[in-house]
């Protein structure tokens, strides 16, 4: 009957696959044709399938089909799905209020406060007039455009999400940079983490938390954009000439004193290179987590998708757009700055 | 000056590879470098290594590329633990030093200046030579008189707020050596510390570091890789080959008794009558003798005397030390200490025993 009937029967295993008749389980779209128009299903080698789960259910009922294997795993994150909740739940609320306070204080404040405000802090970290001025026609723009609440939301995401990816990123960094078995522990699930597609992320945890959660696109954030300020942490550290550790070491440095003053200033350089792509990374997420809710210019594009509004779509990208220049101006003017001052 | 000893090294080895304890075995049954490399894959670093070195002077190890004269330097101050043997310092044995000790024999007994310089290139030059007092927590406001003084003693007055990469690498590496004197120990622990730098710009780091010793009188272990170096500034000179000592002793007395053909070879092509000093070839004696052509001290160096006495081999000298008479010269001993023994005059040669 089924292309690999002949292994069972050959290896005797017809009594483990149950009666020989295919009962119980749908059948398969092919079966039900060939049945409908009463023809048998001939197999020339040519066409022999591959011994998938499903070809080989056919020839034995013991074996499963491949959406069980799917059906499976649903049911098995499901199963874990609660206690996981119990334990991921409390940790990660910080995360809901720190996303729900500063969306509120971002759009609380009047426009004539934050764009001063932004144009002092890019003031502050680039030093540069050129880019105070960049700022502040950028966000002149997009308020002008009546795109501010969303341009002022999706700022207020990427602070949050890239300061927590700093604030977690840089210390797993150092600890990868300090021991090889961690560093070869931590490298597959970077790589894992930033070669996922990004929606893949997302489906898991729509199970693990309800969609009204901000912090539901904040997890999905920060675990795409932490692993650039990981991985060049790490890096960086690494990278500190090996002569002035020695240095430090043979005038009596502590441990501390030598991470604090000699290799993470010595590194600064590359970790500021990694919160740049966090902050990217960040920015390119923070679109796609409209999907799930994450309030922001992303709700603009997804608006422009979804109904075909191809003014929005393009007006709405172009903000992301100015909103990146920003974002990444600003932190490169940092990293020059640092650069300038150490060589 | 005493003869006390400061630092002692009582048979040091040590072995690089998975399985030092196994292969240092082989080594104490007397393998050599490249058989235990060849047929264990380790690397010998150090052989059995007995040294004294004495307190207030400067000892100097030499050794081609190689010979473990980094490796030796750095179990001084326990950058590399060994796999054997002993250091003492000051009678202490750092080997069973706690971190806590350790780190106080680093910042207050030992300093160490690099070859390749090894300055914090954030911070600035007065930072850099605060660095030893910085690491015990005092700020800049107390320690930079002490900084601004070995600065300034070093030739580097007025460039405190520039940082390293804008100086040049003679500069920088006074700045090394005002970081290694601002921590005010007293054992100064140089690898090549003057092997980077153009041949003027080291002789002048070489007299800075004569007129320092005339001063401070510390104990220096100074490593470098050129015999001209080495007996310009050695009181003791140590010669290492594949990690363990050919010879040791006052230079001196090696250049005029080579040890081994592996020293001949290193020795034979160094301008002798510039090294050599007048004590050294000199006949002890108190007695006059004969006919005296003048007076000549006893540390006076060859090529002064051959100088005054127009290369007339005829002459003999009356040496003086303080005034008093040590011994006499005959120039024809003079001139036949000239000649090395053994007569190669092949700048290849010292490779090749090597
Ligand atoms: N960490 C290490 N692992 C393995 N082998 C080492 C290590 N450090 C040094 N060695 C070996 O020990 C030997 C001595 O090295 P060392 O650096 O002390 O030589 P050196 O005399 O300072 O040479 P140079 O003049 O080139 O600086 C060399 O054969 C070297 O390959
Ligand atoms: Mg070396």
């Amino acid at each position: 009957m089924a292309t690999y009937d002949f292994i069972f029967d050959g290896l005797g295993l017809r009594d483990w696959c149950g009666d020989g008749e295919k009962s119980g389980g749908p059948m398969s779209m092919a079966d039900l044709l060939g049945e409908t128009s009463g023809q048998k299903v001939e197999v020339s080698a040519w066409d022999t399938p591959f011994p998938s789960l499903d070809n080989l259910h056919d020839a034995c009922n013991a074996i499963p089909q491949s959406r069980d294997l799917t059906s499976g795993l649903e049911r098995g994150f499901l199963d874990i799905k609660d206690s996981l909740k119990i334990v991921v739940d409390p940790l990660t609320q910080p995360l809901s209020w720190a996303l729900n306070e500063m969306l509120w204080v971002m759009q609380a404040l009047p426009w004539w406060i934050m764009i001063p405000l932004l144009m002092l802090i890019a003031y502050a970290v680039g030093r540069s007039m050129k880019l105070v001025a960049l700022v502040a026609v950028c966000f002149g723009f997009l308020a002008f455009v009546d795109y501010y609440d969303y341009t002022m939301q999706t700022l207020a995401i990427i602070f949050v999400c890239a300061f927590i990816c700093v604030l977690f990123g840089v210390p797993i960094g150092i600890a990868m940079s300090r021991s090889d078995r961690v560093q070869r522990m931590m490298i597959p699930i970077l790589d894992m983490l930033q070669t996922l597609p990004p929606f893949v992320y997302l489906i898991p945890l729509i199970f693990l938390f309800s969609v009204t959660e901000p912090k539901l696109y904040g997890i999905a954030i920060i675990l795409y954009a932490i692993v650039p300020v990981i991985r060049l942490t790490d890096l960086g550290i690494r990278l500190v000439d090996r002569d002035v550790i020695e240095a430090a070491d043979a005038f009596g440095m502590t441990k501390r004193q030598k991470l604090f003053g000699v290799q993470i200033p010595l590194a600064l350089p590359n970790i500021m290179a990694g919160v740049n792509q966090t902050i990217m990374m960040s920015l390119a997420m923070v679109v796609i987590a409209s999907l799930v809710s994450a309030p922001g210019l992303g709700v603009l594009v997804l608006r422009g998708i979804r109904s075909l509004e191809l003014g929005v779509g393009l007006l709405s990208g172009l903000g992301i757009v100015l909103l990146a220049i920003i974002l990444d101006r600003v932190t490169k003017a940092a990293l020059a700055r640092i650069n300038a001052s150490q060589k | 000056m005493s003869d006390e000893i400061k630092i002692k090294i009582r048979n040091l080895y040590k072995i690089f590879g998975d399985k030092p304890q196994m292969a240092l075995a082989y080594v104490r049954n007397g393998m050599g470098k490249t058989e235990l490399l060849a047929e264990h894959n380790h690397v010998l670093g150090l052989n059995n290594i007995n040294v004294d070195m004495p307190a207030g002077k400067t000892t100097v190890i030499m050794g081609l590329s190689g010979s473990g004269k980094s490796t030796l330097i750095r179990h001084l101050n326990r950058l590399i633990d060994p796999s054997a043997g002993e250091v003492l310092v000051n009678g202490d044995d750092i080997l069973s030093y706690n971190d806590k000790q350790l780190r106080d024999l680093r910042q207050h007994h030992m300093s160490m200046v690099f070859q390749k310089f090894a300055l914090f290139p954030h911070r600035t030059v007065l930072e850099n030579a605060g660095l030893a007092p910085s690491i015990e927590g005092m700020g800049k406001g107390k320690y930079q008189k002490d900084a601004r003084k070995w600065l300034a003693r070093v030739g580097l007055e007025g460039q405190d707020d520039q940082y390293p990469h804008q100086l040049s690498g003679g500069m920088q590496q006074r700045v090394g050596i005002a970081r290694a004197l601002t921590s005010n120990s007293d054992i100064m622990l140089m690898d090549e510390a003057f092997s980077a730098l153009d041949p003027l710009i080291r002789t002048d780091m070489q007299n800075l570091l004569i007129e320092l010793q005339a001063e401070l009188a510390k104990t220096v272990v100074f490593i470098t890789h050129d015999l001209d170096e080495s007996l310009k500034l050695a009181d003791h000179l140590v010669i290492l080959k594949d990690g363990f000592v050919v010879q040791q002793g006052e230079p001196q007395h090696i250049l005029l008794n080579p040890a081994d053909p592996y020293i001949e070879a290193f020795v034979s092509d160094i301008n002798r009558a510039r090294v050599l000093r007048v004590r050294s070839v000199m006949r002890q004696t108190t007695e006059a003798m004969g006919e005296i052509s003048g007076e000549v001290d006893h540390d006076a160096n060859l090529e002064s005397l051959i100088e005054r006495s127009g290369g007339d081999t005829t002459n003999r000298y009356r040496v003086m030390k303080g005034g008093q008479q040590v011994g006499i010269l005959e120039m024809t001993d003079l001139v036949r200490s000239l000649v090395p023994r053994g007569g190669s005059s092949d700048p290849d040669a010292a490779r090749r025993a090597g």
